[in-house]
């Protein structure tokens, strides 16, 4: 029985939990979260970037809608929890829903200190903690005016960097002497001071705040020295605390934070807390790295394999503003047993700063050049005995074994175990190895499958340089490969652009994505009528002009210009019938050659194109209908005889490859598509090489798919096991049509696994029967289009230009 | 100057063909309104371009993609080779083609 999680709370933590649970068990838990902010699930670390203009909203949503239905998650959007029953394990939202739950993850996140000033709670005085805050900022930036930021750490001075780049004339108060004490020590507090001033930004240190002034309406700040500083918007940084009023009337243990033990276990067995509303051995947490560690030991705890548990380790913050490269990892107070290195160039606003102890580097500050941070913060956390490489330690990896200074160097040097990516907690190896072995090629590939630079970005250039180092010339940064000359687009970006901008005709596409010739090429033209006529199916006119020449006459071209034939033989299945008309045919067009093809079909070679037409109307006459042969399009479903004759048969695998064709013949696909269907695991049918294969087993049907006999050789992936031929059928054809939305033309299915990752199709296609069922009826709408022979119409004298020359001159003659 | 049919039976953005004794003439339309008229041979290995994606002014080879500028015949980019032009007029939306180029190449 599945049990009831509830989640309180929709930000980064959760969502990690949640992305974790579904990978270990999908489906163990029916789960409903409240979230009181009105959206889904999105990055909080990338607010700054939205505020100054450099990402958008959509660019930082981490869960959109699909999401949660894919997984079956309720999401109640804007909706607040006021009350926790521990007795009736229930939770109320503020709209009055009351939900049980068996499980319940608490993560409320924070609020945004506010300096209790007077004046501290008038109109314009906003805090910088979520999108909402963004928005009344962006707001109030349109008009222009004066600005100013109470607080100098890391969300004060990004929010000043982003209302400066907005038009705002900005001013930061900071209460310390210098800027984010608590991640810089007061030199490269200096210079960081030093650049903001040059961008325009004033900062005033030891600013104690004593009023927030205005009538109505905020007009100013006053400090304790009496100055007054005019102002229409006062953004409040100053801090954070953990949320735990929720749990701390429910009776939970609550410190500052919730406290939670190192599987995020609460003093109530069944409720867990996350994020940054808990206290865990004294400390809470306000950054990404450590918030999504505590998320994995709770998934795994709720998965039933709990691992280590949660522990405290040491931090590195990176300012993200643009133009600013700052980096601090670790403690870098001053003390007795410690030493420092320190690299200062204030001219060029480059410092570096190493805290030693005992031999082992326990903190670093970098400013100016942040390229080595990952090997400090290794340095750090390994506890690494340093004493060898003390001279030129400063200096970086690039020195510290001796060997010549290369930009690749510092990333090459790194061992396989050192953190690239603080927020995700991904490591050198596991990048290496998901680019070896899943054959990613672009940094979109790694954060897709790896989710390294996922979330803030910061370390973007570190895994830029581990794709290179890995992949060698074969990595190109320009990371979209365009289709072709015509277009610096991707397939991708097309794709998207057609459904986004609504287009519906080649000219009009072309028009509007601005072509840079005036009618494509031969590349680009064909891809753009699959993309048009699978994305708008019954709307969309196939242009027969932007089709190869195979698609165009339903015959495969050959060396000499004459074409081959192949009729449809439903699962492999033929007859005395068929073949005396095959043979028929042979003899009356004087067909050279007549060969058995891999998917076990016939096909007649050296067909002369002016005699297609007759040669299809004697095969019609006996049934036999176009093969798809020289299409992106369902080729052949190739089968073994299964129950019927075979002793070892489990299933009609015959009867099933026959409904298979019977029903998905016709469609068009980005490139062609070969299945197949095995009776039992000895797998006569070859089905596990095959783009989709069925192999029958006693208990059902096991769906493959994603193999490749041909350039590449790769086995299938099993998708699912499904107990009916019907689920079998919907399951395919859902998983034919996520390809035909999704696939690049000539992109084979096993490419297109290897580029989204079998997840995000299994989620789709297994998971979700939803999006399944929409999926299968998309198919079934667009298979209405397409379920005409096309060698019947040409029989009845459509395209005939293509069949017959213009002219026939038997002689050429002078002019006259 | 050889009559061989009407403008309106050759696609646009495509070609037909001409048989003219041992040759074949592909004729070309292009969107733009243009008719080009090539020997129906690929430089590269005799491919019918008449069968291949005419774009703009040029047609793209369907046996291995080579592309061929209509009004020269001359390949485009890297490869290198030359199909016989066919000088083309029409006329009263009627296509005229000068075949004597042929009996030039065939003598």
């Amino acid at each position: 029985m599945t049990e009831k999680l509830v989640v309180i709370g929709n930000g980064m933590a959760p969502g990690r939990v949640l992305d974790r649970l579904f990978e270990a068990m999908p489906g163990a838990y029916d789960v409903t979260i409240f979230n009181a902010e009105p959206r889904t699930n999105y990055d909080r670390i990338l607010l700054s970037p939205v505020l100054s203009g450099e990402k958008s909203y959509e660019e930082i949503v981490i869960h959109g809608d699909g999401w949660y239905e894919r997984h079956g998650v309720r999401l109640l959007k804007g909706n607040r929890v006021v009350a926790l029953d521990r007795q009736a394990k229930s939770v109320k939202g503020e709209d009055g829903t009351v939900e049980p739950y068996d499980k319940l993850i608490i993560a409320t996140g924070s609020q945004p200190i506010i300096i209790p000033v007077p004046g501290h709670n008038l109109p314009g005085v906003l805090t910088y903690r979520d999108m909402d805050d963004v928005e009344a900022m962006l707001l109030a930036a349109q008009s222009g005016g004066l600005a100013v930021v109470i607080g100098g750490g890391l969300l004060g001075l990004e929010a000043a960097a982003g209302l400066k780049e907005r038009g705002m004339d900005v001013t930061v108060l900071h209460l310390m002497p210098t800027l984010m004490e608590r991640q810089l020590d007061p030199a490269a507090g200096h210079l960081l001071k030093r650049e903001l001033e040059s961008r325009g930004i004033r900062v005033i240190t030891g600013a104690n705040t004593e009023a927030i002034l205005g009538d109505g309406y905020v007009s100013g700040v006053r400090l304790d020295d009496g100055t007054e500083i005019p102002a229409k918007l006062v953004v409040m940084a100053v801090g954070i605390r953990p949320n735990a009023s929720l749990a701390k009337s429910a009776g939970l243990d609550v410190g500052r934070g919730i406290l939670v033990d190192k599987h995020m276990r609460t003093s109530d067995p069944d409720i867990y807390a996350v994020g940054e509303c808990v206290e865990f051995a004294g400390n809470v947490y306000g950054l990404v790295a450590p918030l999504y560690e505590m998320a994995n030991v709770l998934a795994d705890d709720l998965a039933g394999t709990p691992n280590g548990g949660f522990a405290d380790q040491a931090l590195a913050t990176k300012l993200k503003v643009t133009g600013i490269d700052l980096f601090s990892a670790g403690d870098f107070a001053d003390a007795d047993d410690r030493d420092e290195i320190v690299l200062r160039d204030a001219r060029t606003g480059l410092y570096k700063r190493l805290v030693i102890e005992e031999n082992r580097v326990v903190g670093a500050v970098l400013y100016g050049d942040t390229a080595d941070g990952a090997w400090f913060f290794q340095l750090i956390r390994d506890r690494a005995d340093i004493s060898e490489m003390r001279d030129t330690l400063i200096f970086g990896p690039a020195y510290a074994d001796g060997a010549a200074l290369d930009p690749m160097a510092a990333v090459a040097a790194l061992p396989d175990s050192a953190e690239i990516c603080g927020c995700n907690g991904v490591c050198k190896g596991e990048i290496g190895t998901a680019i070896d072995e899943q054959g990613l090629s672009s940094l979109g590939d790694v954060r897709a499958h790896t989710k390294a630079s996922a979330s803030c970005g910061s370390c973007t250039g570190l895994v830029e340089q581990l794709l290179s180092l890995t992949l060698g010339d074969d990595y190109n940064p320009a990371a979209v490969q365009p289709m072709c000359g015509c277009t610096d687009l991707g397939h991708a970006d097309v794709r998207r652009l057609i459904v986004a901008k609504g287009l519906k005709s080649i000219p009009e596409l072309m028009q509007a994505l601005e072509w840079k010739s005036s009618e494509g090429c031969a590349k680009c033209r064909p891809a753009l009528n699959y993309y048009l006529l699978s994305t708008w199916p019954g709307e969309y006119v196939d242009d027969n002009q932007s089709r190869f020449i195979n698609e165009r006459v339903h015959a495969n071209i050959q060396k000499d210009g004459t074409y081959s034939v192949v009729p449809r033989m439903w699962g492999g299945l033929t007859n005395s019938r068929e073949l005396r008309a095959i043979a028929d045919v042979v003899d009356k067009f004087d067909i050279p050659t007549v060969k058995c093809t891999g998917g076990q079909r016939i096909d007649m070679l050296g067909v002369k194109k002016e005699d297609l037409p007759s040669v299809w109307a004697d095969l019609n006459a006996a049934g036999l209908v176009s093969g798809h042969a020289y299409g992106k399009a369902l080729r052949t479903v190739k089968t073994c005889v299964g129950t019927d004759w075979c002793r070892f048969g489990t299933q009609d695998s015959t009867g099933l490859g026959v409904r298979i064709e019977k029903f998905m013949w016709g469609s068009w696909t980005p490139a062609k598509v070969k299945m197949a269907v095995s009776g039992c695991p000895r797998n006569c049918a070859e089905a596990t090489c095959k783009d989709v294969g069925v192999i029958c087993v006693d208990s059902g049907f096991e769906i493959h798919f994603a193999g490749a006999a041909g350039l590449d050789i790769k086995g299938t992936e099993v998708l699912c096991h499904v107990d009916t031929e019907d689920e079998a059928l919907e399951v395919i054809a859902a998983l034919v049509q996520l390809y035909r939305e999704q696939g690049h033309y000539l992109e084979r299915i096993y490419k297109w696994h290897a580029r989204v990752g079998i997840d995000s199709i299994r989620a789709a296609v297994v998971d979700d029967i939803a999006t399944r069922e929409a999926l299968f009826q998309r198919f079934v709408y667009a298979q209405q289009f397409s379920q005409t022979d096309p060698w019947a119409e040409r029989v009845g004298g459509r395209d005939a230009h293509e069949f017959q020359a213009m002219k026939d001159l038997s002689f050429p003659q002078a002019a006259e | 100057m050889q009559d061989v049919g009407l403008l309106d039976d050759i696609p646009v953005a495509g070609a037909r063909t001409v048989k003219a004794g041992a040759f074949d003439i592909a004729v070309f339309r292009t969107t733009g309104g243009k008719v080009f008229a090539l020997v129906d041979r690929c430089p590269h290995r005799a491919g019918p371009l008449s069968q291949g994606i005419v774009h703009g002014e040029q047609v793209t080879c369907p046996l291995h993609n080579w592309v061929i500028d209509l009004a020269s015949g001359e390949v485009v980019g890297p490869d290198a080779g030359c199909s016989q032009t066919i000088p083309v007029r029409v006329e009263d939306g009627r296509v005229h083609l000068d075949l004597t180029v042929l009996i030039d190449e065939a003598a």
